[in-house]
């Protein structure tokens, strides 16, 4: 379902225009109100006149998370702050967090789209909304929470964890939508299974997972198990938090909310902004956003953009899934590796459930990749040679796809460690 | 005629089986017969057992992989040449023998041999026609 018709299926050359428009407003209040953004445009030489169209955006600074970083706390605002009604922040846990500090047409906005993120997978008045994304400073529990707002859903803010409590709420208030991480929807649907209910006959109906790192394979995974329709959806503290984008019940890459945040794939070596189909980094400028708005922020994941019309109707540049980050890319002897590639391996191998681990260590000068997968009792065999041949099927497909040796390690059921947000899935133990 | 036997999952680490026949112990589940294959990685621990249910619901309980595979046991005389005399009858018959263990009866001069082969009913008529028995699962709990 499309939730705003008249901006989701703009024409491209009207989005265009309506996207010039709101840049050369943008571009003039970051350059009058935030110091920081006026000491990056003098640098590079691009100011307010020279922004006449959105093309021109090529010619504005690129912003990196450290930057935003170093004007902690209150150095993004382009407002005073009594303007300001709520504040998040990324999780800090590699340095200072990202402060987005939200106007209450900020708070509209979020809400908007987030009804258009949860309106692409059925989401409507009748339905009952739970809300396994955390509240607090992250921003997935509030957010989910404001687009379901507006919809008039209702939503149970549960939050995240607590497996025992959510299958509960799951079967007495027949909750019909889920909303949570990917690999917390498996963990649940494990929990309820342990729980003797059969998922089958739940009122479940589509769920929205985000946050983390997926891949097709864990989408079908999740599909069947819980039996819904499973969307993914696309945002980032810096930028609003989700809802920057979100697939549609076609599930052919997602929808950037285009008329509210511009889109750019740059190669992260050089800067350069790529075409359409080429994969890099995606940049994203916030063209509607008034307390911490931000100007081609580089987002560090990897993806490339597709514009061509989809079947859904909805005219919006539409990103491929996350591919991998820049700075989860592992670099194993030279080629780079996103563990979303290994896991679209490991799971395409019918009978393993995502259950795994990267390990990487350096011997005798040499890095070396152990992928720990968990057994289940579809891989099981009483004869070791079946075991073994399975390590070397895992293997050799590995080969196929990176291009570099690995090493495939079965292990016990339940031997690696569950988390209940985001999935620790790379163990880097090389000292260089 | 054909034996239960459970086929666990283990990873090689320390104290793992330990753990295991705690467990065992604990559901007061009584071993008949075991065997343990293992790679530098992991390992299969093949066990006969007095209840062959209970055992896999324990174990899945305590969250093995544990599965119920099909076997033969066969008594053989416990003298030299036993062993080989039922193998030159299954590799006549042209059966391949996966993997195979055995034990040895306290109360009478004769081993248990369990064997897993690829073809049951074939290896079984084989068995038949040259006059040696197998052990039922029934007869093999007592034993």
């Amino acid at each position: 379902m499309i939730w705003d018709t008249e901006h989701e299926t703009l024409p491209r050359g009207e989005l265009a225009a309506l996207q010039g428009e709101r840049l050369c407003r943008l571009v003039d209040v970051l350059y009058r109100r935030v110091p920081f953004y006026r000491r990056k445009m003098d640098d590079l030489g691009g100011k307010p006149p020279d922004i006449r169209a959105i093309d021109d955006i090529a010619l504005l600074p690129l912003t990196t998370k450290d930057e935003m970083r170093q004007v902690y706390p209150y150095g993004l605002l382009a407002v005073d702050l009594k303007e300001i009604v709520e504040i998040h922040t990324s999780s800090g846990t590699t340095g200072k967090p990202v402060v987005d500090a939200y106007t209450a047409g900020d708070i509209d906005v979020w809400s908007e789209v987030m009804a258009r993120t949860l309106a692409t997978g059925g989401t409507a008045r009748h339905d009952i909304v739970q809300n396994a994304f955390g509240y607090g400073l992250f921003t997935g529990g509030l957010g989910v929470h404001y687009g379901a707002h507006r919809i008039g859903a209702t939503v149970i803010p549960i939050s995240g964890g607590n497996t025992k409590r959510q299958v509960a709420v799951l079967q007495d208030f027949k909750s019909s939508v889920l909303t949570c991480t990917p690999s917390y929807a498996l963990y649940l649907a494990e929990g309820a299974r342990e729980e003797g209910l059969d998922l089958s006959k739940t009122c479940l109906k589509a769920g929205f997972f985000g946050a983390e790192p997926w891949s097709e394979s864990m989408r079908k995974e999740i599909e069947a198990t819980l039996h819904i329709l499973a969307i993914d959806i696309y945002g980032l503290t810096e930028i609003i938090g989700p809802g920057v984008a979100s697939e549609c019940e076609r599930q052919d890459g997602l929808h950037i909310f285009e008329d509210h945040f511009y889109p750019e794939i740059i190669d992260p070596a050089t800067g350069k902004v790529l075409g359409d189909g080429e994969k890099g980094e995606l940049v994203i400028t916030t063209l509607t956003k008034t307390g911490t708005p931000v100007l081609r922020y580089r987002t560090r994941d990897i993806t490339y953009l597709d514009r061509r019309p989809c079947a859904c109707g909805r005219t919006s540049a539409r990103m491929h899934r996350v591919l991998g980050r820049t700075d989860d890319m592992l670099i194993i002897r030279g080629v780079n590796v996103f563990p979303s590639q290994i896991e679209e391996v490991i799971l395409a191998i019918e009978g393993v459930e995502p259950h795994y681990q990267l390990v990487v260590e350096r011997r005798d000068q040499l890095d070396e990749l152990e992928v720990q997968v968990e057994m289940n009792e579809r891989l099981f065999s009483d004869e070791i040679g079946k075991l073994e041949a399975a390590e070397r099927r895992m293997e050799e497909m590995l080969y196929g796809t990176l291009n570099i040796h690995t090493r495939v390690k079965l292990v016990e059921p339940k031997s690696i460690a569950r988390s209940e947000g985001k999935a620790k899935r790379v163990i880097d133990k090389r000292v260089l | 005629m054909s034996v239960k036997q459970i086929s666990v999952f283990l990873e090689n680490k320390k104290g793992r089986l330990a753990e295991l026949t705690d467990a065992l112990e604990r559901a007061a589940i009584n071993m008949r017969a075991l065997s343990l294959a293992d790679t530098a990685d992991f390992g299969v621990l093949r066990i006969i057992v007095d209840d062959v249910e209970r055992c896999v619901a324990v174990l899945k309980a305590a969250g093995y992989v544990a599965q119920v595979t099909e076997v033969i046991a066969i008594e053989v005389e416990d003298k030299p040449g036993g062993l080989h005399h039922i193998l030159k009858v299954l590799d006549a018959a042209a059966i391949n023998v996966e993997y195979l263990y055995a034990y040895v009866e306290q109360s009478k001069a004769a081993a248990v041999v369990i064997c897993k082969v690829d073809d049951r009913g074939k290896a079984g008529d084989a068995l038949k026609r040259a006059g040696i028995t197998t052990i039922a699962a029934d007869v093999l709990k007592t034993l």
